[in-house]
């Protein structure tokens, strides 16, 4: 048992938590307010091979561990969520399927682009009537010659307004319910592809959210990641990763909320002393503090085990629902820490809280992580 | 970044969860009912050298390490918890006398309570003197070559069966200076009061001492003069990682009661389990407990490696403590009616956790000793 980090990991975490605080943090307001894509921001990631980082050099990536991936994700996020999630769904969503499921030809062809940040990936799989119940897809493929033709909706899919490539999740065999789901890889250019309305959200608001509209959509049979009826599995699989990378964001939420709640309670004087120095204000800091280090110890546990490519199911729905309800917590206390000035915009407290709700919701809500542990509890 | 356990300790820990569930699970019931002190559990502690895990072989110790002496604790209080906090208190003491005592302390006293000949005790608190340990009134004055011992300590665990007991005392009132002694049993002007009743933890002996004219010998200091709360302290941080591990091991068997228990138990013409209702409450319990756990590990890897670990260990125990209380409640929830009776064990597992928030400072005190190191 070793707690530290390796050489690599540390230099990531550097070469991140600097990059973050220079460039991302005094743009997270902005990008708020404005709901602007950061492009710029993005482009600079790229360059420092945030887009793929577990991703092997080969094709385009970074190649270094998912344990690197949790610490990236939380430094980015730690400064804009919005930032972070759409690096989340790029690294986890996106790359990450096409490398364990795609073939050789499709790797070359739409992996390395993403990986290395020269493009943009999106997840389609839920849909206006498939949410938790993700096995319920209507979006169907047809078999015609050499490709598919697909049909259908998908809706709330992060970077689907600027993504490049889509892995695309449809119904194959209707009969087989879940076991009839194939997965795709999806050119965003291609015909009858259209991005439907831009959701308004309450927190991160620079990643874009809207629906994706498939008319006709001709995709080469090369394309499908796996065999038919193997979509589902490519679905949780891939889950199991990105839901590393959302417990990583949460955590970087919830630094945000006590790091700018600490430095708060130092500095505001009432009763003719610095607030930190009563047990109220102390109570929620320790909590904060202890609630965090015990989130990241159970997502970099996850990280540690799917690089040695152990099953990590559990423990990474264990991350992600611990995580991302500590984060809500933490915003919570960070608003009431921050008093009035939690509420107004002038402070970034409110946006930690606005930002922190929707690590509970998305890639598996929290009710669908705990069917996830309990199922492995009562099935040993 | 490796979480992986040693080879060694994997053999601790699957050494001893045979140990405790052949051996000390099933009597544990009993040792409650009774409140009978489970001497033949410390014996079999001392056998297979969980007595002085954190001290050399040279003094009769193992020398297995923090992390090692998180797993044995935890598996053992899994089983019997009165039987972990003896445990821990003796395994304390015993780490104590190594870190402060001189040679000849050190030779006199650890192979005694590592080869399980007597239990280890550690007299800080006092009936006005609990949170604010540093309040405790009972005195050392200085007589000859010695020093005359006057006071009361109370709820001293393990004090009935002590070989040897750490007392803490003032040696000078003003300005105040606390020292440490060591404190042999029957030695006169010490005795033994009575045993609390308690709410769990019921083969534990938790006893008031009292010191009345009790001479004990210069020689019998532990530390320097003035050491008293440094000493204290530092066997504290160790503590603390002991008790979030019993913590730890008391909820994961209650967890492992419920889990069981949900998949037997049909209501409404299926097993409970397949309700949600039930399974969020294991599943809380079970994401709770890994937490706790790696946040033990965490302090005891600082620990093994000469690091800094106050924060950490306060981190550990009061998250262990309260998320162990918070899963043996949902445990007896889960088994309705039959958490609530004796002939299953997560009435005792509750009743005993309850006071890991308690002891070893409170969750107040881990919670002052976090904020005061972030608001440093």
């Amino acid at each position: 048992m070793v707690f530290d980090l390796t050489e690599e990991q540390r230099m990531i975490q550097e070469t991140a938590r600097e990059f973050a605080r220079k460039e991302v943090l005094p743009k997270a307001a902005e990008l708020d307010e404005t709901s602007r894509f950061p492009g710029e921001l993005i482009r600079q990631m790229a360059e420092l091979g945030f887009m793929g980082i577990a991703v092997p050099e080969e094709y385009g990536g970074a190649g270094m561990d998912n344990v690197c991936y949790a610490i990236a994700m939380e430094e980015i996020s730690r400064a804009c969520a919005s930032t972070g999630v759409i690096m989340s769904v790029n690294n986890s969503l996106a790359c990450d399927p096409i490398l364990k499921f795609g073939s050789e030809e499709i790797k070359r062809e739409y992996l390395a682009p993403l990986a290395s940040g020269r493009k943009l990936g999106c997840f389609g799989l839920t849909e206006p009537g498939a949410g938790s119940d993700a096995g319920s897809q209507k979006t169907t493929a047809v078999r015609d010659g050499d490709s598919y033709i697909v049909n259908g909706t998908k809706n709330f899919i992060t970077n689907a307004p600027n993504a490049d490539t889509c892995v695309l999740f449809t119904m194959t065999d209707k009969a087989k319910s879940h076991k009839g789901i194939t997965a795709f890889v999806v050119d965003m250019k291609w015909k009858g592809v259209s991005i439907g309305k831009h959701e308004k959200k309450m927190g991160i608001k620079a990643s874009p959210t809207s629906s994706i509209v498939f008319e006709d959509v001709r995709v080469p049979a090369k394309n499908r990641l796996g065999n038919e009826g193997d979509g589902f599995k490519v679905a949780m699989n891939t889950l199991d990763g990105g839901r590393i990378g959302i417990a990583s964001q949460a955590i970087g939420i919830a630094r945000a909320s006590f790091e700018d709640a600490l430095a708060y309670s130092k500095d505001r004087k009432q009763f003719g002393q610095a607030i930190c120095e009563f047990q109220a204000i102390q109570w929620m800091l320790a909590d904060m503090a202890t609630e965090i280090d015990a989130a990241r110890l159970l997502t970099w546990r996850a990280a540690w085990m799917k690089d040695r490519k152990m099953r990590h199911s559990k423990e990474s729905s264990m991350a992600k629902l611990y995580s991302s309800e500590m984060a809500m917590r933490a915003a919570v206390k960070g608003v009431q820490i921050h008093g009035g000035y939690g509420y107004i915009k002038e402070y970034p407290a409110e946006r930690h809280f606005r930002d922190a709700k929707i690590t509970e919701i998305y890639e598996g809500t929290s009710e669908i992580q705990r069917l996830v542990i309990s199922a492995a509890l009562l099935k040993g | 970044m490796d979480f992986q356990l040693t080879d060694d300790q994997l053999q601790v820990e699957d050494m001893v969860r045979g140990l405790s569930r052949k051996e000390f699970a099933p009597r544990a019931a009993q040792v409650d009912e009774e409140s009978r002190y489970p001497a033949e559990n410390h014996r079999r502690l001392a056998e297979l050298g969980l007595l002085g895990m954190l001290y050399p072989a040279s003094f009769g110790g193992s020398e297995a390490g923090p992390v090692s002496y998180a797993i044995a604790l935890r598996e053992v209080a899994g089983g019997c918890a009165s039987t972990g906090v003896g445990m821990a208190v003796t395994n304390m003491t015993g780490e104590a006398i190594f870190r402060f005592g001189t040679d000849a302390q050190q030779r006199r006293y650890l192979p005694l309570l590592s080869s399980g000949k007597g239990a280890g005790a550690f007299a800080l608190t006092e009936p006005g003197a609990g949170s604010d340990a540093g309040g405790l009134s009972t005195f050392a004055r200085v007589d000859g070559d010695g020093f005359i011992l006057d006071g009361t300590k109370a709820f001293i665990t393990n004090g009935e069966h002590a070989i040897v007991t750490i007392v803490m005392a003032l040696t000078q009132k003003s300005p105040r200076m606390i020292s440490a002694f060591l404190v042999d049993a029957g030695t006169p002007g010490f005795s033994v009061g009575k045993r609390e009743h308690k709410m769990g933890l019921k083969g534990s002996d938790t006893v008031s001492l009292s010191f009345e004219e009790c001479r004990v010998p210069k020689s019998s200091m532990l530390g320097a003069p003035g050491d008293g709360l440094k000493v204290a302290l530092s066997a504290l941080d160790g503590g603390r990682i002991g008790i979030a591990s019993q913590a730890i091991g008391i909820a994961r068997s209650a967890l492992s009661a419920a889990t069981g228990y949900a998949k037997d138990r049909s209501q409404f013409g299926q097993a409970i389990g397949e309700f949600q209702a039930i399974q969020w409450m294991l599943a809380d319990a079970a994401t709770e407990l890994d937490a706790a756990q790696l946040l033990a590990y965490r302090a005891a890897c600082m620990k093994e490696k000469g690091l800094p670990y106050s924060k950490e260990a306060s981190m550990a125990k009061v998250f262990a403590t309260e998320a162990g209380n918070r899963a043996c409640n949902a445990a007896v929830q889960v088994l309705g009616g039959y958490g609530y009776i004796r002939e299953y064990p997560v009435e005792r597992h509750m009743r005993d956790i309850r006071v890991t928030t308690i002891y070893e400072g409170t969750s107040e005190i881990q919670r002052l000793v976090i904020s005061r190191a972030l608001c440093r």
